[in-house]
């Protein structure tokens, strides 16, 4: 290994207040690490498990989930409903042998940018110490994914 | 087979001097469906989108990504521009190249990859978009306007004047607001009643107009041109169609000594009361908290002098649903009070006062008819002290912005005390003065030069008491920090302004965004001033940052031009990024298994149940159905669905699992 380790990271962030908020981080231009990849959603209401476990089985080696703060959700509520789901999905993670260390939840507000950068720096050097994830691609080379 | 084309933009330098577009380009261009793939510096230009325009005829494109800026931005142009080469909108989606990479990251490899990965995100979801229609829906033509102010009642009348119907909400017995207690206003120094009060009659008057006063919005539903508004008409115990407006009630009311709020304590009122004697509508309304009658269960004074009988002591709150199109909010400030200055006092000398009972001293109408009286002793002040900035650009106090109207009407007020007591000395103590705005600065000069107003820049850092004056210690920083000590009898500080209490709770029922100090957010800081986050929701006023007069009333036509716009058109259309429940042939239906879940989960109760019946009517299934026109497209009900039958348009399932294929 002489290259350093450069973790993929995944973001699923809401439409209305993350998205906003990194679009902002942009605007003020405000540096951080080029990891992450966002996927834009309607809502954190919106995310089920599937999302998450497809994302590490597809190599990812850290998760972000990010939207509205709570009662500030642009649906009311999507954002408690991903709030108690990922009470759940944590333990259903740790179950399956998952690190919860490496999905990051979150809120950051249209407001703030300087949050969005900072949390996306935050999450790549935690998973950066992690190491990769590899135990899905085990699996699947043994073929049993 | 997807035949997709990618369109990358420089956006001038702004992508193009971090990300290397024609190298984005280049790779993009072996991406499997990817037929088309070039990069241009601005793709937004008319050049630009013809580019695009001609790509889709001639290479007969599916699919188009734009990689440029944030969809927030430029995703309507671009749809637009699909659909005008006859490709369906909804098949062009965007990779945000500027806001999520160039502006982000340094120029290096890692950019330029990360770049083309947003690309290949985004052709992997355009490949399963599928074409998809706006939905129309019917306006409601009624307009709600929330706050009676200055701000409410020009947003009302504006709206009225163009023809359509509106219902103008306030919390308190008379519209009026703020600007109804001023006493002169800057920088012309006209009577600020004498301004007002021929608008809030015009507003009663006017036959678009519905007046609610003393009511409040208690609950929204609903969505751009079809919101449902539940209003509280909080019960007045009188009943305002007998009522006359004599105020034989108010004259004989046995209970007068309870502090005015339209005096700001200043003065005293009776129980049953109108705010002030040019309220509009002029009827009374009984203080329960006051009223010997609902301490005691006797008195009814009120009741038997009525001569038409209108005292009503079981009336109740009444709950009024109202289908509205647009809503303008305009609920206004309030200003911070003395009691949150321990180095002035807490609040405690009756001296030390701040700008808005100032405007009651002032007042011709107010509780000393306009006379300078100070509220200790009566006695007129020889001496006061106008401290600018108390609380406001003070991190200490929460409040770190400038509060904008305070350097006028300090000096207005410094000038209008001088212009009662020519004797007396003025004393101004500010930061900075900051007068931009037509005739400003002259005003504020002519307070300095012709009405002898000392001004010391400097700030008060203690007032106390000692033989019945105000002994105000500061300094004088232009005199090299030297510490000044002012007797005072009569202290003014110019406080700072703060958002309405309730601000919040407000904002989270009506779905729009608030600022850290519970401001309203407008849509864009520069070219959506009006505009909240939340379709069909305006803002005029102070509710949205602290501003004067005139700044009022031109924002608050500008949020009824909205409006007006809006009501202008029979239909608009709305995204169809809504939630559908899979149909499949009989005799399986659907995937749906009726389990309700997603019914719980929704918040806009859009889903129903749709029954599936055999020829003879015997019920085979009950499957869940959305109601296009409630979904707001959430996506709640689709990670609720077990058997994945219910998926939303525009966000699909397999959308998103083809955007996380490519990772």
């Amino acid at each position: 290994m002489t290259e350093p380790f450069e973790p993929k990271i995944t973001a699923f962030v809401c439409n209305w207040c993350t998205y906003a908020g990194a679009d902002l981080t942009g605007t003020s231009r405000i540096k951080y690490q080029s990891n992450v990849r966002v996927l834009r959603l309607p809502c954190t209401g919106r995310i089920d498990f599937m999302l998450l476990a497809k994302a590490f089985a597809r190599g990812s080696d850290g998760v972000i989930v990010s939207g509205c703060h709570p009662n500030d959700c642009h649906y009311t509520s999507g954002n408690y409903h991903a709030r108690r789901r990922w009470m759940i999905y944590r333990d259903l993670m740790d179950f399956m042998g998952i690190d919860t260390r490496r999905v990051t939840f979150s809120w950051v507000s249209a407001a703030e940018g300087a949050r969005w950068a900072e949390l996306v720096n935050e999450v790549t050097t935690s998973v950066r110490e992690l190491g990769p994830y590899t135990e899905y691609k085990e699996l699947a080379l043994t073929g049993v994914e | 087979m997807s035949r997709i084309g990618v369109f990358t933009c420089h956006c001038g330098e702004n992508i193009g001097a971090t990300v290397d577009c024609a190298k984005v380009a280049e790779r993009t261009r072996n991406v499997p469906g990817v037929v088309h793939s070039v990069d241009y510096k601005y793709m937004c230009s008319d050049p630009g989108q013809s580019m695009i325009k001609e790509a889709i005829k001639e290479h007969g494109l599916t699919g188009v990504v734009v990689a440029a800026c944030s969809p927030r931005m430029h995703e309507p142009t671009f749809r637009n521009a699909v659909e005008e080469a006859g490709l369906n909108p909804y098949l062009c989606e965007m990779a945000n190249l500027r806001e999520h990479c160039s502006w982000v990251h340094e120029k290096n490899d890692a950019t330029t990859d990360k770049a083309a990965d947003l690309i290949r995100v985004m052709v992997e979801k355009v490949k399963h978009n599928t074409p998809l229609h706006p939905i129309r829906v019917p306006v409601t033509k009624r307009a709600l306007v929330l706050g009676g102010g200055i701000a409410g009642i020009q947003a009302a009348l504006d709206i009225a004047n163009a023809g359509h119907k509106v219902v103008l909400v306030e919390k308190s017995p008379s519209i009026g607001g703020h600007m109804s207690q001023l006493s002169e206003t800057f920088p012309t120094l006209d009577c600020s009643q004498c301004i007002l009060t021929p608008r809030m009659v015009e507003a009663a008057r006017h036959p678009n107009i519905t007046l609610m006063t003393y009511a409040e919005l208690e609950k929204l539903e609903g969505f751009i041109g079809n919101f449902k508004a539940t209003i509280r008409r909080k019960a007045r115990q009188v009943d305002e169609k007998l009522c006359t407006g004599c105020g034989l009630c108010i004259t004989k009311c046995p209970n007068k000594k309870i502090p005015d709020e339209f005096n700001e304590g200043l003065g005293k009122r009776s129980a049953i009361y109108v705010p002030f004697p040019q309220a509009v509508p002029n009827k009374p309304v009984i203080d329960k908290t006051n009223c010997t009658f609902y301490k005691s269960g006797k008195c009814k004074v009120c009741e038997k002098m009525c001569p038409t009988g209108a005292i009503r002591f079981d009336q109740q709150d009444e709950l009024v649903t109202l289908d509205v199109g647009a809503i303008v909010l305009a609920t206004g400030f309030k200003v911070m009070r003395t009691d949150k200055f321990p180095e002035y006092g807490y609040g405690k000398y009756a001296d030390v006062i701040d700008g808005l009972q100032f405007e009651r001293l002032a007042s011709a109408s107010g509780p000393t008819l306009g006379v300078m009286k100070r509220p200790s002793d009566g006695k007129e002040p020889e001496t006061v002290v106008f401290v600018a900035c108390s609380g406001s650009r003070d991190r200490a106090k929460g409040v770190p912005y400038c509060s904008k109207i305070c350097c006028m009407y300090t000096a207005k007020h410094a000038m209008l005390y001088k212009h009662k007591m020519h004797h007396g000395k003025a004393y101004v103590f500010y930061m900075d003065i900051r007068s931009g705005g037509k005739d400003y600065d002259e005003f504020v000069r002519r307070a300095i030069e012709e009405d002898d107003v000392k001004y010391i820049r400097g700030r008060v850092s203690r007032i106390y008491e000692e033989d019945g004056q105000l002994i105000v210690k500061g300094a004088d920083t232009l005199m090299g920090g030297e510490p000044v000590e002012i007797k005072a009898d009569m202290v003014v500080l110019a406080t700072a302004v703060q958002a309405q209490d309730g601000s919040e709770e407000l904002a989270q029922k009506l779905h729009v965004s608030y600022d850290p100090y519970h401001f309203f957010a407008e849509s864009h800081p520069k070219l959506k001033p009006v505009e909240t986050n939340t379709a069909g929701i305006y803002l005029a006023g102070a509710c949205q940052a602290p501003r004067d007069i005139p700044e009022t009333v031109a924002q608050a036509s500008g949020a009824a031009a909205k409006v007006a716009a809006l009501f202008s058109r029979d239909e608009l259309t709305r995204e169809p990024v809504v939630a559908v429940v899979n149909r499949l042939p009989a005799p399986t239906f659907s995937y749906c298994v009726g389990c309700f879940l997603c019914q719980s989960a929704c918040p806009y109760q859009a889903i129903e149940a749709e029954e599936i019946r055999g020829r003879d009517g015997t019920l085979i299934k009950t499957l869940a159905k959305v109601n296009a026109g409630l979904c707001q497209g959430c996506g709640t009900c689709v990670s609720t669905c077990r058997t994945k039958a219910i998926d939303i348009q525009g966000f699909s399932n397999e959308q998103i699992f083809a955007e996380l294929m490519t990772l």
